[in-house]
């Protein structure tokens, strides 16, 4: 799934470079705790989570998560959305919370990180 | 092979306890090292990770620590000695999902029990010592493949 059907599927405003959309999402994973996120997730999936602190975005990087969707219109600081500019992390807002957020990119073919 | 035989990269950071600001920076520090040395991504991942966590483990519970890494030809050795708290159980701690963790870490996304056994998770090799009221060394070593 690329970037740009989940921002639609999530109707999210997106923080990214252009060509950015086009990247390919393989799997999610929701999470607000970043131990799970690095225990549990596979590369080149997609972080939907409610946490606006700065590790989320190092917490991305060191797992090679391509992008974050942040759930309940979270916004986080100027200084979070700099370092995912910086680190080359897509970053989406959108207005739904994390389980309705995470059903509906299920619901449309986005499998899990444990495919369990 | 992504340096000469007898050639050691090495790194070294002290690390404040309570600094989230920063957290990570030694870890990133250290994968763009593996990834200038043409280390394959998955490796990369592993000591990316188990780093990550380590130096979480020191901004969470202790008041100072020093990471150290070492590269040759053939692995990757990091190294963390903390000056903090100690743990009273080694056994119970490396369990999953087991913290002592206050709170306010948890709002801030750690805490869930899953560090040390992540960071034995990536590691191929893996060591831990710990004195209560002094502070606790880890020494994990990656392999490249």
């Amino acid at each position: 799934m690329t970037l740009k059907e989940i921002a639609d599927l999530l109707e999210a405003d997106v923080i990214a470079d252009p060509e950015d959309l086009n990247i390919t999402i393989k799997n999610a994973c929701s999470a607000d705790m970043m131990s799970a996120v690095l225990y549990y997730h596979t590369p080149d999936s997609l972080l939907i989570t409610g946490l606006t602190q700065p590790h989320v975005i190092r917490t991305a990087e060191i797992a090679g998560i391509k992008s974050i969707v942040f759930v309940l219109d979270k916004k986080p600081g100027a200084e979070i959305i700099e370092l995912a500019k910086q680190k080359k992390i897509p970053i989406l807002f959108t207005r739904f919370c994390m389980y309705t957020a995470s059903g509906k990119l299920y619901e449309a073919g986005l499998p899990g990180c444990l495919f369990k | 092979m992504p340096l000469n035989t007898n050639e050691i990269t090495e790194g070294d950071f002290q690390i404040i306890g309570g600094n989230f600001t920063n957290a990570g920076e030694a870890s990133m520090q250290m994968k763009a090292k593996l990834t200038e040395l043409g280390i394959d991504e998955a490796t990369i991942r592993r000591a990316a990770i188990a780093t990550f966590e380590a130096e979480m483990n020191v901004i969470i519970y202790a008041a100072a620590g020093r990471l150290r890494y070492y590269i040759t030809a053939h692995n990757i050795t990091i190294k963390l000695e903390d000056m903090g708290p100690g743990i009273e159980n080694i056994e119970l701690a490396m369990q999953e999902g087991y913290s002592t963790a206050p709170d306010w870490v948890r709002e801030m996304g750690w805490g869930a029990g899953m560090g040390l056994p992540n960071m034995k998770k990536n590691s191929d090799e893996f060591k831990i010592d710990s004195v209560v009221g002094e502070g606790t060394s880890v020494e994990m070593i990656i392999n490249f493949s």
